[in-house]
């Protein structure tokens, strides 16, 4: 069988995390509209900096130019692509069609989402598909890797990705939330990108309940870049399962308006250190979140350079 | 329950445009309960159009306007008023109205918007707990419908958007992944939340549904 994509520029997640590698990864949303440029000025600025970008999927239940398109100029442009897929917006056919595609153009690993609800987005009156959720995805990967679709069918040619998924370390209660971190490895996640963390001390004590539940999969602590004392205080209040720890909340305050920006770069840069020096983790997911212009300069601040992890 | 809104008085009054001579039919049992198709509401109903310059040809609540022989016999019964009508206002749910439709050529309709199978938590306080989805796994959560009552009817945990027991939708609403979960810890049954549950079969009950019994019932 022969693959589009038959040479990668960059090594994929999975070589990275399986090395024992630290894994650097960072994330890029699509525009709404066909204006790319921006986008394709954050890959370039990206793609030598982390190891992976994240492409989220149509994010908040947002329409935006695709995740798998945007996955596809990565590659083009160098980078190497980690593909979220969602399933609120296809259903499982449409779902393992864009799978098989995805294949045969050189993604090699994928995260596997439930999806945001509709009514957060900005078309409420959609009607939200959700035909299968996060851990049925993983089993039907896993399903597809064994060459056979959900419909039970024989394919002529299985796909092959590095599995991840998500997890909530804030989630309160955190009891289910642990359960149901074990059984999307059951069902085949290798890597796990977590929801937002602030407080670190609750992500260390997520991490030891993780690590007593599986110690070899593989987790990144997702970071958020924090902007301003409205940010965080909107974040406490509307953003299910994130909690920005009150230090954190003070010491952005305390900034001057123009040291804002670097304020929640210093913050990050240090969640990065930690993560590192105290080897709580096996990576981290810089969710810029519109700024991305500032990534290379929150891991140089971290003293973070890829090529020396 | 069938539970039933009623749509604005201005869109009832256009769905009549053209009809002046109307018959009301309201529903004895769900519609009751709701307050959207009783008998107080059939008699305000009737006022308004009549202050509007409509003739009300007559009215009629019964129960199960769902059930079509009884509607038919309901139109016998009243045949004068219902032969003297230009059309019919049905003040239930959907199933009620195209009950009607299956009694006469004329024209019908809807003065409700039918919004889901519901509990009554108390008078006027509705709850969506099933959604007929044609393969109960109430067995396996509890008795807790997550294909219902969690927003995106997932089988297997909750989402990332939990929070404090509430839904990422509506925070007024429970996250029904919590309940499962306190529900099952309750019964020692946390085991069935650790099952690993695979996609659900959404074609259970095709759409539209239908099921004849064999030998069922006497009644016609
Ligand atoms: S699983 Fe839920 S929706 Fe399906 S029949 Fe049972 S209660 Fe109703
Ligand atoms: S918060 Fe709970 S009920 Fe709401 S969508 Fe998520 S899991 Fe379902």
């Amino acid at each position: 069988m022969t693959l589009l994509i038959e040479k990668h520029a960059k090594p994929s997640i999975q070589e990275v995390l399986e090395s024992g590698t630290f894994l650097v990864t960072g994330e890029i949303g699509p525009p709404k509209g066909t204006d790319i440029d921006e986008m394709i000025h954050h890959i370039d600025l990206l793609k030598d900096k982390v190891h992976a970008m994240n492409i989220t999927d149509n994010q908040s239940s947002v329409m935006r130019y695709p995740s798998l398109a945007t996955a596809l100029i990565i590659k083009e442009r160098g980078g190497e692509p980690n593909l979220q897929v969602t399933c609120r917006d296809r259903n499982r056919l449409a779902i393992e069609a864009d799978l098989l595609f995805a294949y045969t153009r050189g993604i090699r690993s994928v995260l596997c989402l439930t999806g945001d609800s509709i009514p957060v987005g900005d078309h409420k009156d959609a009607k939200a598909v959700f035909d299968l959720e996060s851990v049925q995805l993983l089993q039907l990967i896993r399903s597809m890797e064994e060459g056979k679709d959900l419909g039970g069918n024989d394919l002529n040619g299985p796909v092959k990705f590095y599995k991840g998924a998500i997890v909530t370390p804030e989630a309160n209660p955190i009891e289910p939330q642990m359960i149901k971190f074990e059984k999307k490895i059951e069902a085949g996640a290798q890597f796990f990108q977590t929801q937002a963390v602030y407080d670190m001390d609750n992500f260390k004590r997520f991490m030891e309940k993780a690590r007593k539940i599986d110690d070899k999969v593989k987790i990144c602590a997702g970071l958020v870049l924090l902007t301003g004392p409205g940010q965080i205080k909107y974040m406490n209040n509307n953003v299910p399962g994130v909690f920005v720890p009150e230090d954190l909340a003070k010491e952005m305050e305390e900034a001057p308006k123009e040291e804002r920006l670097a304020t929640g770069i210093r913050i990050m840069a240090r969640q990065i250190r930690m993560c590192i020096d105290e080897k709580l983790c096996d990576g981290v997911h810089i969710m810029a979140i519109g700024k991305e212009d500032v990534v290379p300069r929150i891991l140089e601040e971290a003293g973070v350079d890829i090529n020396e992890l | 329950m069938i539970i039933t809104k009623s749509k604005p008085f201005e869109e009832v009054l256009k769905e009549l445009e053209g009809q002046d001579k109307v018959f009301i039919i309201g529903c004895g049992s769900c519609a009751t309960t709701c307050e959207t198709g009783g008998e107080p509401q059939v008699a305000e109903m009737k006022a308004r159009l009549e202050a509007e310059g409509k003739t009300v040809t007559g009215t009629v609540v019964y129960e199960e306007v769902c059930h079509e022989l009884n509607t038919k016999r309901k139109f016998r019964e009243n045949k004068e008023a219902v032969e003297a009508a230009e059309g019919f206002l049905v003040m239930c749910c959907g199933a009620g109205c195209q009950s009607v439709r299956e009694a006469t050529e004329k024209a019908v309709h809807p003065a409700c918007d039918t919004v889901f199978l519901g509990n009554i938590l108390r008078l006027g306080n509705f709850q969506e707990k099933c959604s007929l989805c044609g393969e109960c796994v109430l067995e396996e959560f509890g008795a807790i419908c997550p294909v219902t009552r969690c927003h995106k009817g997932i089988l297997n945990g909750p989402c990332g958007g939990t929070d404090n027991g509430k839904c990422e939708t509506d925070r007024e609403k429970d996250c029904a992944w919590t309940l499962i979960y306190q529900q099952l810890e309750k019964e020692g049954k946390l085991d069935r939340f650790r099952k690993i549950y695979g996609p659900k079969n959404w074609q259970a009950n095709m759409k539209p549904g239908r099921v004849i019994f064999e030998k069922k019932g006497g009644e016609e």
